[in-house]
């Protein structure tokens, strides 16, 4: 039985949603130029200060934690021994 | 208006009557008894407190009523109801029994007022709820449930001897706000702080959690760390060491989410985090903090426990939990997929959904209150919450590459137990308003303003891209059949080695010991018997002339000396 390929299936709509996603990112970002932003702190209202944020912060996370796989990873039956 | 049930009472008399029946009369009881509950707090209970006993000298108060029990009563009646829906499925009487005994437990501990039922219904929740892990019936669940019982006990044990030391201190067992200023406020701090997952003593959490049954963590999910939550709010709002406790809850369990395997123990990483941002918000202690804090801890309820049961579906319906076994499953689990998306975007905070109007507050109050570094810590953990509950958990199991797994989505109770909680979380999220009207303080807080609504889609935009951008360089790392090992190494790992190794290390030197002092005694038994035994020196038998002899030597001798 071979079962129907989903729309999904396909690498090249997958690229298709990664581009529709960075014109959208992209479009974010330019928003920050053309509204006034009502802040506590200065910092938070330089242009694009949420999204780098959010990028550096997801980049470090992922890429420390997986530094910290070298240190904390063991068999998945550790403890059963 | 009456007088109000005890809220506990309702739960603990339904136990019986569920233990009782079979089928369908268990269900619709089942099902009964958290409406009954509701309506009861609804409609029969004002403010006030209600059956007080005498114990000695002190008046116990098993039912205290303002608007952060009544908050804390209605959360854990809807968690209840969603739970029961959830497991109506679930054949095992004794599984049913020990969700509502616990659920009881919940509300006995929210309504207590005083410590010493405090510690009451704390303990019920540890005895009760360890049912729901050892219902899983595996080895690894059996050890886990132990190690997890022991931890719950021992967090009552300290609440007792920190309860009778504040007695002593000030002549009153009232559970009101306390001052960390003597040894028994600082026992009663530590016990909440270990049934709320302070760090290093989290490992409760995910040691036990993940080994409990599909329906079983959907329950646990709900109550214990959330009556520590309520705790600190009713005892230590205001205190500064909470700040630090929950900066650095919300962000060390992400780092562990991120690399976990098993999709339910990221769930429990991401449950310390988001506890975390409740702690802060106590911490913070001002009224939007603690607003923030309370109404974050009733969100996360509903949409943690939704993410509870969407993966609870996924292990039900494929007996499989790990991420690197999972994948694709959206073709053949529509609905789960959905459901479960609802819950990463409400735990995420987009708006819309719950999350974003209650974390808003603990944010908005650190900012407030001066501590901007707090600000960045939690605005760093709000992009890694969504990175690893909000886009990994979805995923991973839904997505990523096909598992080949052709799994139907769950039956029909499960599916409207994971309805309900994804309709309150985008209601709680569009229409905060009746959730703002519930919260102990006034609430002076806007979140849906054009700043606050374009930055917080920025940062998550940013986000997925990060995730889009290490997935397609091929940095993110892989799911990988593993363990990471934690605090948890201490106890589990560290002490048995010690101990084994002080048994091997001081072996000899006792056996050593030991033959040196038997071969001691022996000698000492030996001369013992030489002198005094049956040919012994000491037991001849002496002839009376021998004596007399002796006798006049003695004499003699001390004639002669009296001429010296």
């Amino acid at each position: 039985m071979t079962e129907k390929l989903r729309w999904l299936d396909n690498f090249d709509n997958v690229k298709k949603i990664v581009k529709v996603f960075t014109v959208l990112c992209v479009a974010l970002f330019a928003v920050d130029f053309f509204y006034h932003r009502h802040v506590e702190r200065d910092w938070e209202s330089w242009p694009g200060f949420y999204a780098i944020y959010g990028f550096i912060a997801c980049v470090v996370l992922v890429l420390v934690a997986k530094e910290m796989r070298k240190i904390v990873m063991r068999k998945e039956d550790y403890y059963d021994e | 208006m009456s007088s109000p049930i005890l809220p506990a009472l309702i739960f603990f008399l339904g136990a019986v009557a569920v233990g009782m029946l079979r089928g369908r009369a268990q269900s619709a009881v089942a099902l009964l008894i958290p409406l009954l509950g509701g309506a009861n707090l609804l409609f029969n209970v004002d403010h006030g407190a209600y059956w007080q006993l005498g114990l000695f000298d002190y008046t116990l108060t098993l039912m205290r009523v303002d608007k952060l029990s009544l908050l804390f009563g209605y959360l854990f009646h809807l968690a209840a109801f969603i739970g029961v829906v959830y497991a109506l499925h679930v054949r095992d009487t004794t599984q049913q029994v020990s969700a509502l005994l616990y659920a009881g437990g919940a509300l006995g501990a929210v309504f207590a007022g005083d410590l010493i039922t405090l510690f009451v219904f704390w303990e019920i929740l540890a005895v009760t709820s360890v049912f729901l892990i050892w219902a899983r019936r595996t080895a690894r669940a059996q050890a886990a449930g132990m190690r997890y019982l022991l931890v719950q006990i021992a967090s009552g044990v300290i609440l007792l001897a920190g309860a009778l030391m504040y007695l002593h201190q000030t002549g009153s067992v009232a559970f009101e706000q306390m001052q960390l200023d003597g040894p028994g406020t600082w026992l009663i701090f530590l016990a909440f702080g270990i049934k709320c997952a302070f760090p290093l003593l989290h490992n409760w959490v995910t040691d036990a959690y993940p080994e409990a049954t599909p329906t079983g963590a959907v329950f646990l999910s709900a109550f214990t760390t959330k009556v520590a939550v309520y705790a600190f709010a009713r005892s230590f709002p205001g205190t500064e060491w909470l700040i630090y406790i929950g900066v650095a809850m919300a962000a060390f369990p992400i780092f562990y989410a991120v690399i976990e395997n098993d999709l339910r123990r990221v769930l429990c990483y991401s449950m310390i985090n988001q506890v975390g941002f409740m702690v802060v918000g106590i911490g913070l202690g001002t009224e939007l903090a603690l607003n923030g804090a309370v109404s974050h801890a009733f969100n996360d309820v509903i949409f943690k426990g939704l993410l509870f049961m969407s993966m609870g579906a996924v292990l039900h319906m494929t007996g499989k939990m790990n991420g690197s076994e999972l994948g694709g499953l959206y073709k053949t689990m529509p609905i789960t997929t959905v459901l479960c998306i609802v819950g990463a975007a409400s735990i995420s905070a987009f708006p819309l959904f719950s999350g974003f109007v209650s974390k808003a507050m603990v944010m908005a109050a650190a900012l407030e209150e001066g501590y901007d570094w707090v600000w960045l810590v939690l605005l760093f953990a709000s992009a890694g919450v969504f990175h690893h509950a909000g886009i990994k958990i979805p995923f991973f199991a839904f997505f990523a590459h096909d598992s080949g797994i052709r799994a139907k989505d769950p039956p029909l109770n499960m599916l409207i137990a994971m309805f309900i909680a994804a309709a309150i979380c985008i209601f709680n999220g569009s229409y905060p308003w009746i959730l703002y009207s519930l919260l102990p303080w006034p609430v002076d807080y806007a979140p849906y303003t054009w700043t606050h609504v374009i930055t917080q889609t920025q940062l998550l935009f940013f986000s997925a891209l990060a995730f889009i951008f290490l997935k397609l360089t091929h940095l993110y790392p892989p799911e990988l059949p593993s363990t990471n090992i934690d605090a948890e190494w201490a106890y589990r790992r560290l002490l048995p080695r010690v101990v084994n190794g002080m048994v091997a290390m001081f072996a000899p030197l006792d056996r050593a010991m030991r033959g040196l002092t038997l071969a001691r005694l022996e000698r000492i038994v030996e001369r013992l018997y030489r002198h005094h035994g049956p040919e012994g020196i000491m037991a001849r038998t002496w002839p009376t002339g021998s004596t007399a002899l002796w006798v006049a030597i003695l004499l003699a001798v001390y004639l002669l000396l009296s001429y010296v």
